[in-house]
């Protein structure tokens, strides 16, 4: 069972090598000139006015919490996927049409309360 | 040698060859994914593209990576450090790790019969020949699992720039991203449903008679928008709108480092046609059961190309939508479309 997931422990180890290489061994290679003018963050030709860490739109933060809601109950829906063909039949859609329905209904009152929009 | 140890030993050889296959082949196919990008545009705007460069330009990604390989890398002041690093690394790893689950071919059995019942127990005393890095039982979970990392290496990539453009960049893509993973996620739950598997390869195996296409037409349909959303193609790139933020996340990365995240991008763009291959369009399957099994992975081959071919093709064809329009779009069309889609399929599944 377990050693079903052995190729993939081995080709993570290829593929972050590759990655790990590429990003730091590369870069090596190229000439260095470094100038204060070249190192500043583009800002369409005009020196940076502030730096770029600053606050943004309280939207981001309530798509991120939205997703976690919706996102895990997708989740969750998988293994409920998997077996209703073959054991759970109309016992698991009742119960999965009521989950869905639950959710239907968090997703009208985010809907109504004016989450979804962006302004 | 034990034979445990044989085993083991056996197993790690094969899987170096094969993912030094899969390696090569991605990063082939992303090379050229750039060339046939510039060509279907400049066609399709009656222009000739890139042809100066070898025959037709077919030497064009050499001498792109030639170039990426040699330049001066630039880094913004102020940027942070480990995170501007990480991000490209991540990025590349993502993008092919994500890749190891899917087969291209059926599973061959070496010095053995072909037998049935589970994935185990299928070959008999021979050797089973999987046609992808690792056969796992939650394939699609953990396809779905790694590709949603990429977020992480775009928001870290905008993040860590200390730029503004990176910024918006970023932040536009994190929310754009879960936000049309949802719809990706929901549509996809309709094959699982028909097919009452997991395992990628059970998955095709379930359309010998019909591909889920023709069962599943709106989830293929959400499936593929909630792909181009996924890899940021147009009409969905608002992430790197070049018209209002320069190049987006990866405005302040140059050399190399670019060349990580754009091949990250071409990747997820083969990962998710894939994808779409394996649980919509019948995977290795030709459209005649008698074809010799060694045409799998051409067949597997050409559907991606063809859909890869759609979405360059959609690039010109729609124009780019309003980020406020693009958030609606996906969580007040296609997910309550994919909630729908998903009881509708149940319904059926369960009845039959």
């Amino acid at each position: 069972m377990l050693f079903d997931y052995l190729p993939l422990l081995v080709f993570l180890v290829m593929v972050a090598a590759l990655g790990v290489g590429l990003t730091f061994g590369i870069p090596l290679l190229g000439p260095r000139h470094p100038s204060t003018a070249k190192g500043l963050p583009y800002e369409c030709g005009i020196v940076p006015a502030e730096t770029a860490r600053r606050r943004f739109s309280v939207t981001f933060y309530l798509t991120a919490m939205l997703f976690i809601v919706f996102d895990v109950e997708a989740i969750f829906l998988y293994p409920w996927a998997v077996l209703v063909r073959s054991t759970l039949h109309i016992f698991g859609l009742v119960e999965m049409t009521i989950f869905i329905a639950l959710l239907a209904v968090a997703l009208l009152y985010v809907w109504r309360k004016g989450a979804l929009e962006w302004d | 040698m034990s034979p445990a140890a044989t085993s083991v030993l056996l197993a790690v050889v094969v899987t170096v060859v094969k993912g030094l296959l899969v390696i090569i082949v991605l990063l082939t196919g992303f090379a050229y994914l750039t060339l046939i990008e510039r060509k279907v545009s400049a066609r399709i705007q009656l222009r000739y593209g890139p042809n100066r460069v070898g025959p037709f330009g077919l030497i064009q990604p050499a001498a792109d990576a030639v170039k990426l390989l040699f330049k001066e890398k630039v880094a913004p002041e102020g940027r942070d450090r480990f995170l501007y690093l990480l991000a490209p690394a991540l990025a590349a790893c993502a993008a092919l790790f994500a890749f190891s689950a899917i087969p291209v071919n059926q599973t061959i059995c070496i010095a053995g019969t072909h037998g049935a019942g589970p994935l185990s127990a299928r070959c008999p005393g021979g050797y089973p020949l999987h046609w992808d890095v690792a056969n796992i039982n939650v394939g699609l979970l953990f396809i779905l699992a790694i590709t949603s990392l990429g977020v992480y290496s775009i928001f870290l990539a905008g993040w860590a720039s200390n730029s503004k453009y990176s910024l918006l960049g970023g932040l536009r893509s994190a929310a754009q991203l879960i936000s049309y993973e949802m719809a990706v996620s929901f549509a996809l739950i309709g094959p699982v449903l028909l097919a009452g598997s997991l395992n990628l390869e059970t998955v095709v195996n379930q359309q010998h008679s019909l591909w889920f296409v023709f069962l599943q037409p709106m989830g293929f349909l959400l499936y593929f928008t909630g792909a181009l959303a996924e890899t940021n193609r147009l009409p969905f790139d608002l992430p790197e709108a070049e018209s209002e933020l320069v190049a987006g996340y990866h405005t302040e990365y140059s050399g190399m480092r670019f060349g990580l995240l754009q091949m990250a991008e071409f990747v997820n763009v083969i990962t998710v046609c894939s994808i779409a291959t394996v649980m919509f369009l019948g995977g290795w399957m030709g459209p005649f059961f008698f074809l010799p099994n060694w045409l799998g992975p051409l067949w597997f081959g050409a559907k991606v190309g063809l859909l890869i071919f759609v979405m360059m093709w959609v690039r010109w064809t729609f124009p780019r939508l309003r980020y406020d329009r693009l958030m609606q779009f996906g969580w007040k069309v296609l997910l309550p479309l994919g909630m729908a889609n998903v009881l509708l399929t149940s319904v059926f599944v369960a009845l039959h």
